[in-house]
């Protein structure tokens, strides 16, 4: 077992040199720019042998990396916020086309105003674009899931693109111990990208894209959704086979406390990992706190998430980006949804936290969970939605 | 003897410490374009637009009102902002990463357009926020961290002439290069920045100045070193000169 110190970032990079992908092309910005960075060092080595395209912007990037997927490339790329958004248009695209491109998505506050540090606006502005989407709790967890994220885009039950998120500074250029597999082991892992359809094959011409109006748009954009579908088991299968060739096993989610939890918070990213310390510490005071940290978003994993939490009567749900939808913030309106469809009604508090950046600490998700547990039965949409940690 | 005063920080820079590295081309730029601004006593009608990039914090540091724009769209808003408020001296004020990459279909367009604009565009040969890497004006050649043994054009592309090119277009008035490294240079800076505001002010159309600039950091050298490397290098590829200068009376 090979421990070693990296940053999120380098561990991402780390993942990219063992993945070897054919192409990548992409622009640099904060906080994801060592991810392409680090990694054209190695293709300066030779130490993979992709095709590195430093184009002009993100709206290039995607489109290259749009081209390079259709002629039956295995491409990547890596961005954050702005870059992500500058996708945008591109981002649909190439999961319409059922291109399996992934992408190193570092989290970055959404400008404006403009903003470097982390939250989850980036990618939550992104989620209905037909990508299949991870959040990394930590630098490993950054590693694994873009290892992954190649399998599961790949795979032909679901052939679309993925990105991984990890939270930008906090992982991204956090540095922390993690495990680096062997080359031939992830080479092994990954296997050879067999796309059903390329450009460039004489013997059975096609066209990537072709207008699509009134005749067949709508059920190519439904076979999408049955991709996405397909993704929430092939996701669970990829996770478990990793496990059995690395021994870290991943799911739709992971739990801690949960059984006989009286109060659960549902967190993504790095503040599961703070979450830990404030479910144990209000474990020692006798509150029965239980974690639920989420790691695929895109599926949404609605049944398991009713199922798994169907015994809580309080849920303090994290979302670190707001969708101004003036109800509540992405993650917290998906869950309510889950539980309506599972016909279960607990007491929902969304906590939007840490925009831009902003902090949050262990003792202050202790007071979030039993603030959860005291709130009365929430009548009216004050209730239901705190802004944590904001001045106002 | 009396003491006299022969030089004082310009009113059209704040008080504050800049976060610009020690021998980087902005602060002077800045100070240039902020001296210009108060000679002509034009701080009180002068809009800027910050672009993405080192240059991003402008706003903490020019004396006159600023909006930030989203990365290489500066020459956008610019143009709307003067089309609405025409009597207004509007300066978009960018790096070689907003203006020549990510912004080149703006820069390209607003010149076309022949707006009533000025572009300050500080060129120092690489994207220096994010840590130096290849820009589309990094020198054949040049070591940039995204390019570890250089710059290799067959592959990357060709180092682009920004002033000449958009000198090309006729909607440009007056398009000039001019240097930030020797005190002679600065004072012919300053001349750069005077002519394409009066052609702005003038109202026949677009006018830009290009400034090599240096970037001790992220080239890994000292100041005197970046200095010599401006003289030696940079300059052969962006030569210095005005290369279209359509003032009353100017040459053509």
């Amino acid at each position: 077992m090979k421990i070693i110190a990296k940053t999120g970032n380098e561990a991402m990079a780390e993942a990219m040199r063992q993945i070897n992908p054919d192409v990548c092309a992409a622009y640099p910005i904060t906080p994801a720019t060592e991810v392409m960075q680090i990694f054209a060092g190695f293709v300066n080595d030779g130490l993979v042998k992709t095709e590195l395209m430093m184009v002009e912007s993100e709206h290039s990037a995607m489109s290259a990396c749009m081209g390079a997927t259709a002629a039956g490339a295995r491409t990547m790329t890596s961005t954050s916020s702005q870059g992500l958004a500058f996708m945008y248009e591109m981002l649909y695209i190439a999961a319409g086309y059922r291109l399996p491109i992934v992408i190193a998505e570092v989290n970055r506050a959404l400008s404006g105003p403009i903003n470097i540090h982390c939250d989850h606006g980036d990618t939550m502005g992104a989620r209905d674009t037909g990508w299949i989407q991870l959040f990394s709790e930590n630098a490993q967890e950054a590693y694994d899931n873009l290892i992954q994220a190649i399998r599961i885009a790949e795979h032909p039950d679901v052939q679309l693109p993925a990105w991984t998120s990890t939270d930008g500074f906090i992982i991204s250029h956090g540095m922390e111990n993690m495990e680096v597999y062997p080359d031939e082991a992830v080479q092994k892992f990954i296997k050879e990208f067999q796309p059903s359809f390329t450009l460039l094959n004489n013997q059975q011409p096609l066209t990537v894209g072709a207008a699509d109006l009134q005749d067949f748009y709508f059920e190519h954009r439904r076979a999408a959704a049955e991709g996405m579908r397909h993704a929430k088991r092939v996701i669970q299968e990829i996770g478990r086979e990793f496990g059995q060739t690395f021994g870290r096993s991943y799911g739709l989610f992971d739990t801690l406390e949960l059984d006989d939890a009286e109060v659960a918070l549902v967190a993504m990213g790095s503040t599961a990992g703070t979450a830990r310390m404030a479910v144990k510490n209000l474990r020692q005071r006798g509150v029965k706190a239980g974690l639920l940290k989420l790691r695929v978003f895109r599926p949404f994993p609605a049944e398991e998430l009713a199922q798994a939490l169907k015994h809580v009567p309080n849920v303090a749900v994290m979302d670190r980006s707001d969708g101004f939808n003036a109800q509540s913030a992405p993650l917290a309106t998906e869950l309510k949804t889950a539980f309506f469809d599972a016909g279960l009604k607990p007491k929902v508090i969304d906590y939007i936290y840490g925009l831009g950046g902003r902090d949050i600490h262990f003792t202050e998700l202790e007071q979030i969970m039993e603030k959860t547990l005291q709130a009365p039965e929430p009548g009216d949409l004050d209730s239901r939605v705190v802004y944590w940690g904001v001045r106002e | 003897m009396k003491p006299t005063m022969v030089f004082s920080r310009t009113p059209g820079l704040k008080d504050v410490v800049t976060s610009y590295c020690p021998g980087c081309g902005h602060g002077v730029a800045h100070r240039l374009m902020a001296e210009v601004l108060v000679e002509m006593n034009a701080l009180g009608r002068t809009i800027a637009v910050a672009p993405v990039g080192c240059a991003v914090y402008g706003y903490d540091y020019w004396n006159f009102d600023t909006t930030e724009a989203a990365h290489g769209r500066t020459p956008a808003v610019a143009t709307a902002i003067k089309r609405v408020l025409p009597d207004r001296l509007v300066i978009s004020y960018q790096g070689d990463g907003d203006l020549a990459s990510i912004g080149m279909a703006e820069i390209i367009h607003a010149a076309n357009r022949g707006e009533r604009i000025t572009v300050i565009f500080i060129n120092n040969a690489n994207y220096g926020m994010t840590g130096g890497q290849m820009a589309p004006t990094t020198l054949a050649g040049q070591v940039t961290t995204t390019t570890p043994e250089g710059r290799d054009v067959s592959q990357t592309g060709y180092p682009m002439r920004i002033a000449e090119l958009l000198a090309t277009l006729p909607g440009v008035k007056f398009s000039a290069r001019g240097a930030l490294h020797k005190p002679g240079l600065v004072r012919k800076a300053k001349s750069l920045i005077q002519k394409a505001f009066a052609i702005q002010d003038a109202g026949t159309g677009f006018s830009i100045v290009e400034f090599v600039s240096l970037c001790p950091t992220n080239w890994g050298v000292n100041t005197l070193q970046a200095v010599e490397m401006v003289e030696k290098d940079m300059l052969k590829t962006f030569p210095l000169g005005i290369f279209k200068d359509e003032q009353v009376g100017g040459k053509d």
